[in-house]
């Protein structure tokens, strides 16, 4: 049942999220922020070598250090994990190789955090330094030894939907076009932090800065090799995620393993360098894309090559790798596609999913792409992309599922609200406009690990006084889900926003949530909240329909009242109600779960893609250049965004403006690179992000679509809104100074570069030679027969 | 180093003073966080890159992880528990949640404060000011508008009855 927005009193209004008074009085708790008696603290050794075998490590000094407790090295934790089950790579210590510059060796725990950082200094590692493989290039070339088994390829992909290669002889207009994107970092302003603790029967209790606290709490009970009935994990709010504190942390592996073996709790905090290291980011990744057109400007073919840098271990590398091919036929129309990716292991930090996982490379790979044929093709950039479009309710080569489909709603606020075709051919010297278009996911539609239960689940108690205990696995980021979750079941009950008390993200008592990823909470969680909501409610309609001798279809919960549809002056009280439910039949509880559909299609590789439903995005950017000093300065953006039904459009317009924000850094100026093996920025102050002085006037268009499997229609708004910006970014410094610069960050040094260039260009030329695996010829879904 | 020595330290912190005793070393930040239990200031970097560790001396934003508390001794502190008085929100703190200009919630203690060190100063200040007030302080959630949108509100509240 869909409902209108003039039957809601909660959801799709802008109110006061439940954390917020905590969050404005400084009382919420964060890791670190958590202190408990005879806590200790623990820090970690890292490796100072790109690449190194390790030969010995000796702690006896280390263990010796007055106010030392414990020195773990990596034969104390020797089982590997990894958050992928086919990527068990890692080890919480390193025990013969570390991979990059920050890779854990040892740790230490001591009474006070100045002694275990001198104790760090008193352990001896003697290392054999192995020549370091910084690029992509080298990683393929092969020459030294591989950093994982017998090659430094992690994970090939080759697909082919349909004939791509006879597409493109045929086609009218054929463009290829190579381009990069540099790899850079989530920079929660909250470094990780774990507080480990073991209670007096051996129970483990881990407090930690996680978005995946069920991923967490399985890896702990592998690796150390404990009963997960025996190991409780309860995420702390998270000071900002966007991806970066989605995985299995060494420092959260090496806080409980120095919990059990000193029987004191131990904290152990990253330091801002250290966070760097655990990375996880934006991967590198270099793309070469060739599609083939009819004249009139409609796709007739694509194929897409990627090659990522993945940095020293798996972590999500396998669904990144795929993540740069899956979206491109939901956001156009896509008769035949081609599919060539390789992940390769470098020595750098591991590289993993950062808000947009996989998809903004690729996007500003596609999006400066098509800028560039609708110019060749003498089509504007708006219309190209309208006669590509897809169309709601339909399904792609790649068989992957569209339902609400908001793009071209999207497009038209944008287009009109920045008045882009008339102003782009007429803009002051220096200034351009830039337009570019998205698509993102509303929750992966598998789990990470392979099961057949739900992804989100809720459960709620009801108290005799009217309160409502919510229990889910879901963990705030900051993105809001405590609300959602909450304004869900109170819309559902009719009661307030206040009456909803919240447990979130506690393994001991909360049901699963698979985590902060993916943007799936807002759609998972919210439909399991839903749900659980409606569960409870049935049972209250239920004693209330006998006590006031009506149907129970009658009835409808609103206001903290129960009362009948057409005669609202019969009905009683919800806490009413509550009590003749408790008296009926004891406790009042009622649970709820969500599984997404089975969408995968019949190809190797199908997992990563399906969603239940996808959101859109479409991006107009003005740019301001100064061409004596290559500087670009981003003064106004107009970004619209499909969220299907904005549950609390001030928190989604929030998700959209820090969306565009974190583009625009991305864009201009964040960068993880390194020199001779280390990290060239592992600070705030070098690692250049926007401030306050950098932000432009953003105009936000929600466009709501009311997805008919989204909890009250909505969809995502954490992630795809900042995927279009890079790449209109790009499309505009092109309209202001007719240079192309196919690389990102674009940063003054290449503005200046292209300026001064013969072809008005900077970026790479070529992608290197590749043996990709044959191409698995996977079938295509009927309506796309003979296309 | 073997168990650290402790120094006797007199601070004045929301308006109390508190005698502690403290390892030398130990930064305003730390000792604001581990000895007095006021951990709603937060560290970024302790580095004095990222301001999330803000908070007022005098008045003016300080980086308390650049601090040391000997230094100062008699002059007045004010964390973002000093912000709200007699149980209630000051007028920044109900626009940032009206607002929804604490996302994470993580820098939002120092963008209070150097918020409200602005509004001290300049009870109307021009968005221009706003930005460059708040330049400083980092947040990776918003995007920085709701932000300058909520010190606008509680500036256009000034007079009126807090929460």
């Amino acid at each position: 049942m869909t409902s209108s927005a003039d039957d809601l009193s909660i959801v799709g209004k802008s109110l006061i999220k439940p954390d917020a008074f905590s969050k404005v009085s400084g009382q919420t708790k964060f890791a670190d922020d958590l202190a408990l008696p005879r806590m200790i603290y623990g820090r970690i050794l890292r490796s100072p070598h790109p690449y190194a075998r390790i030969l010995h490590v000796e702690t006896s000094r280390a263990r010796a250090h007055p106010g030392v407790l414990a020195v773990l090295t990596g034969d104390d934790l020797p089982v590997k994990f990894g958050i992928l089950p086919i990527s068990q790579d890692e080890e919480a210590l390193a025990r013969d190789r570390v991979r990059y510059v920050g890779d854990p060796i040892a740790a230490v725990a001591a009474t006070d955090e100045w002694i275990a950082d001198e104790a760090l200094d008193l352990i001896e590692v003697q290392f054999q330094t192995l020549p370091p493989v910084m690029s992509i290039e080298q990683a393929i070339a092969g020459n030294g030894e591989p950093i994982h088994g017998k090659s430094n390829v992690h994970k090939t992909v080759a697909l082919e939907f349909g004939d791509t290669g006879e597409a493109m002889r045929a086609a009218a207009h054929v463009r290829e076009d190579t381009v990069f994107f540099e790899g850079n970092t989530h920079l929660p302003m909250e470094q990780h932090a774990a507080l480990a603790q073991v209670a007096a029967d051996g129970k483990l209790t881990l407090w930690t800065s996680s978005q995946t606290p069920h991923y967490v709490h399985r890896a702990l009970g592998k690796v150390l090799e404990m009963p997960m009935s025996r190991i409780r994990v309860i995420a702390t709010p998270n000071g900002g995620g966007f991806g970066g504190k989605s995985d299995i942390f060494s420092h959260e592996l090496v806080a409980a393993k120095l919990a059990l073996v000193t029987g004191r709790p131990v904290k152990i905090t990253l330091t801002r360098e250290e966070v760097f290291y655990a990375h996880r980011g934006r991967h590198p990744v270099l793309m070469k894309v060739k599609t083939g057109f009819t004249k009139d400007g409609r796709i007739t073919a694509m194929q897409f090559q990627s090659f990522l840098d993945g940095g020293g271990y798996g972590s999500y590398g396998v669904a990144s790798t795929y993540y740069t091919g899956a979206l491109q036929a939901t956001t156009y129309a896509i008769p035949r596609y081609r599919f060539e990716a390789v992940r390769l292991f470098t020595n750098k930090p591991p590289c993993g999913p950062k808000r947009g996982h996989g998809t903004p490379q690729p996007r500003f790979a596609l999006e400066t792409h098509l800028d560039k044929v609708a110019e060749e093709l003498g089509i504007d950039p708006v219309e190209i992309r309208l006669r590509n479009l897809p169309k709601a309710d339909s399904r792609t080569v790649n068989w992957l599922r569209i339902t609400s489909f908001g793009l071209e709603e999207c497009i038209n606020k944008v287009v009109e609200g920045s008045g882009f075709l008339k102003r782009r051919t007429s803009m002051p010297a220096g200034r351009g406009l830039g337009f570019a278009v998205s698509c993102y996911l509303s929750g992966a539609g598998t789990a990470i690990y392979w099961n057949d239960m739900p992804h989100s689940e809720v459960q709620l108690k009801l108290d005799r006084n009217g309160g409502v205990s919510l229990l889910c696995g879901a963990i705030d980021i900051g993105q809001g889900s405590d609300h959602i979750l909450a304004a869900i079941v109170a819309e559902v009950l009719g009661v307030s926003l206040e009456d909803i008390q919240l447990t979130t993200a506690d393994t001991d008592l909360t049901p699963i949530d698979l985590g902060s990823y993916s943007s799936r909470v807002t759609f998972m969680a919210g439909n399991a909240a839903k749900a659980a909501a409606e569960n409870v409610r049935d049972r209250l309609f239920e004693v209330a329909a006998r006590a006031l001798q009506c149907d129970r279809d009658d009835l409808i919960a609103r206001d903290h009242r129960i009362v009948r549809r057409n005669r609202p002056a019969e009905g009683m009280d919800f806490a009413q109600a509550v009590q003749l439910a408790e008296a009926d039949d004891g406790v009042v509880t009622g649970t709820g779960s969500y599984t997404p559909p089975k969408l995968a299609g019949p190809y190797k590789g199908s997992g990563v893609g399906p969603s239940p439903a996808y959101s859109y995005s479409a991006a107009v950017v003005e740019v301001d250049c100064d061409t004596q000093t290559g500087e670009v300065r981003v003064p106004e953006v107009w970004i619209a965004h499909d969220i299907g039904r904005a549950i609390n459009p001030m928190l989604v317009i929030g998700q959209v403006e820090g969306s565009v924000y974190m583009a625009l850094g991305e864009a201009l100026m964040e960068e993880q690179t390194f020199r001779l093996g280390l990290h060239k920025f592992p600070s705030l102050l070098e690692y250049k992000s926007p401030t306050a002085l950098e932000t432009p006037i953003m105009h936000t268009y929600l466009v709501e679509t009311i997805d008919r499997e989204g909890p009250f229609g909505a969809k995502e708004a954490g992630q795809g809104p900042l995927l279009p910006v890079i790449p209109a970014v790009a499309n505009a410094i092109y309209n202001a100074l007719g240079v192309r610069i196919d690389e990102v960050p674009i940063t003054p040094d290449k503005v200046l570069k292209a300026m001064n260039d013969k072809a008005k260009r900077v970026g790479p030329k070529s992608v290197p030679a590749f043996d990709f695996p044959p191409l698995i010829d996977a079938d295509v879904p009927d309506e796309w027969q003979g296309k | 180093m073997s168990i650290p020595e402790r120094v006797a330290v007199r601070l004045r912190v929301n308006g109390e003073e508190a005698a502690l005793m403290v390892p030398p070393y130990k930064t305003l930040l730390e000792v604001l966080r581990e000895d007095m239990a006021l951990t709603g200031t937060k560290h970024g970097c302790e580095l004095g890159e990222s301001s999330t560790c803000g908070v007022l001396v005098d008045g003016k934003p300080f980086l308390s992880c650049l601090s040391m508390p000997l230094d100062l001794e008699g002059r007045e502190i004010t964390t973002v528990e000093g912000m709200s008085a007699d149980g209630r929100s000051h007028p920044l703190q109900i626009a940032f949640a009206e607002l929804g200009a604490a996302q994470c919630g993580y820098c939002t203690p120092a963008m209070l404060l150097t918020a409200k060190a602005l509004l001290d100063r300049d009870p109307h200040p021009s968005r221009g000011a706003i930005m460059e007030a708040i330049a400083g302080v980092l947040c990776r959630c918003t995007g920085y508008l709701k932000i300058f949108e909520a010190v606008e509100l509680a500036a256009s509240r000034v007079g009126t009855p807090a929460r």
